[in-house]
């Protein structure tokens, strides 16, 4: 391997640790930027928990199948504040205009990526562990009562909303602050193909295939199957694991490439629209 | 350790699409030296720059800092430069020494808690370093970005515009510092700017730049015997309104 290249690669946490600090100061200094990650989650939580509710008492099957409604809507907020986490950290960066100060800086690409990735998971933390806590107090629906299938589940969300996050971060270099918008709506384009709230089965034959190529489908089968037959699908969740290993080395290709070709633009120093 | 040349550009060239933002420009910096670089709006002043901090890949030629070529080999040397640019600011939530914190871990500085109040003390922003940049006038927010690009020690220091924004006397304190920054350190500063008095009270050679070229490139004295005039202020519209080789030619 050439020197630059080993120099290229090297990683040290000191730097990773300056960006989680730089990112924490920046938490820390604005209250509203705290409530904006609690208030939403809970929102959505408590609207789907009363439909929940609502549903239950009329309907045989869903008396059978409580909390998978509310269990979605934790899951999938795990999917999309991880990579929203992962994705307003990056954009501190552009809207403070300080990209160029990290890009000229000795931290490497994947020095960043980590720090950004451990921000989404402290982000995430913030907003959803009181969302948690109020499923359980208003619905009885204990998250955490799923044992081994959370950490698992949980995982493999992450790992799809890192890989979301590192690919829609390398757009905004390259194009700038006109790709914002991705950052925001990416993640809503799984939706309806993961099958968030309603089994495969639900999707027309041509489209399941392609439902199955998405790692969340897995988790969130797995998550009704734990909940509607109390069986936990290791399988499910090794081809998620597999699935998610293509996706997050797909996006960091993509993210290298895309910063390799703001360096060729002249983006890195003009981050505006 | 071998002393490099600070900075060497040899037949650089930045083409965006079509258009030639830098034109084949060669230069070569001494170690210790403070050198501006004039030019017009669009004179590909800022490009030159970002070419030498890695930030932009050169369409050809070659760009070395400290002996390593930007922007393939930068991880060997960005350690030891800094900038400062009205294009890149520093996060304004953040307090001025939380900016500098950082900074200072990103670049490994050691003793970083002394080397911050130092800079405070120099910049005079010790009674300024726990309230919010963006908090800060102008000129306060500018001393701040000038301190974060001193915050390593550089050896090598870029600075785009660095008086753009102060008041008479805190952008001639400013330069007070910055030469005292050069001959302390020995570091090697190249400085783009409009302002011609910083230049000449700066620099020791000028590089002037006109739609991607250099026009000229001497010490300031010598500038200003080849035009014929009597401060770089008139060299520089000389040269902005096409009279530079008319007037060379006169005046020799």
């Amino acid at each position: 391997m050439s020197r630059q290249r080993e120099a290229a690669l090297a990683f040290s946490p000191r730097r990773v640790s300056a960006m989680m600090l730089r990112y924490w100061y920046l938490l820390r200094s604005s209250w509203p930027r705290l409530l904006d990650l609690v208030y939403w989650p809970t929102v959505q939580m408590v609207t789907w928990g009363f439909l929940q509710f609502y549903i239950a008492n009329n309907a045989g099957f869903f008396a059978r199948a409580g909390g998978t409604f509310i269990g979605a809507v934790l899951l999938w907020d795990i999917l999309f504040r991880g990579q929203l986490g992962f994705s307003i950290s990056f954009l501190e960066e552009m809207w403070s205009r300080n990209i160029g100060n990290i890009m000229m800086s000795p931290l490497r690409p994947f020095e960043f990526i980590t720090a950004l990735m451990v921000m989404s998971i402290v982000r995430l933390s913030i907003g959803a562990v009181p969302v948690t806590l109020l499923a359980i107090a208003f619905f009885g629906f204990n998250l955490y009562g799923l044992g081994f299938a959370l950490v698992a589940f949980f995982f493999n969300l992450m790992l799809t909303s890192w890989a979301i996050g590192i690919f829609v971060s390398g757009l905004i270099l390259r194009n700038g602050m006109g790709a914002e918008n991705f950052a925001w709506s990416i993640t809503f384009l799984f939706m309806p193909l993961t099958c968030v709230y309603y089994p495969v089965a639900t999707l027309p034959a041509w489209l399941q295939p392609v439902a199955w190529l998405l790692p969340p489908t897995y988790v969130f089968e797995g998550m009704r199957a734990l909940i509607i037959d109390k069986v936990f699908r290791p399988d499910l969740m090794i081809e998620a694991l597999a699935l998610n290993a293509v996706l997050f080395a797909a996006g960091v290709f993509a993210f290298l490439k895309l910063l390799e070709s703001a360096r060729r633009h002249g983006s890195l120093m003009q981050t505006g629209e | 350790m071998p002393e490099f040349v600070p900075i060497a550009v040899e037949r650089l060239v930045k083409i965006y699409k079509t258009v030639p933002a830098v034109d084949g420009i060669s230069f070569t910096l001494t170690p210790g030296s403070i050198t501006g670089l004039l030019g017009g709006n669009g004179a590909g002043k800022t490009t030159t720059i970002a070419m030498i901090m890695g930030l932009t890949t050169p369409t050809s030629g070659r760009v070395t800092v400290l002996g390593a070529e930007m922007p393939r080999q930068r991880y060997r040397v960005l350690q030891r430069m800094n900038f400062e640019s009205p294009y890149v600011e520093v996060p304004m939530r953040l307090t001025a020494r939380q900016n500098l914190t950082v900074f200072g871990k990103l670049y490994g500085v050691e003793n970083l808690r002394e080397r911050i109040a130092r800079l405070g003390h120099e910049l005079d922003l010790a009674d300024l370093l726990d309230r919010p940049t963006g908090k800060l006038s102008a000129g306060q927010k500018t001393r701040v970005s000038l301190a974060k690009a001193l915050v390593n020690n550089p050896d090598v220091l870029l600075l785009d515009e660095p008086t753009a924004s102060l008041d008479p006397d805190t952008a001639d304190w400013v330069r007070g510092h910055l030469e005292n920054y050069r001959r302390d350190r020995h570091a090697t500063v190249l400085l783009a700017s409009h302002n011609m008095n910083e230049v000449e009270r700066l620099c020791e050679r000028v590089i002037i730049m006109k739609r991607g070229y250099i026009e000229d490139d001497d010490t300031p004295a010598k500038l200003l015997a080849r035009y014929g005039r009597r401060t770089l202020e008139e060299v520089f519209l000389d040269v902005a309104r096409g009279n530079g080789s008319d007037l060379r030619e006169a005046a020799q």
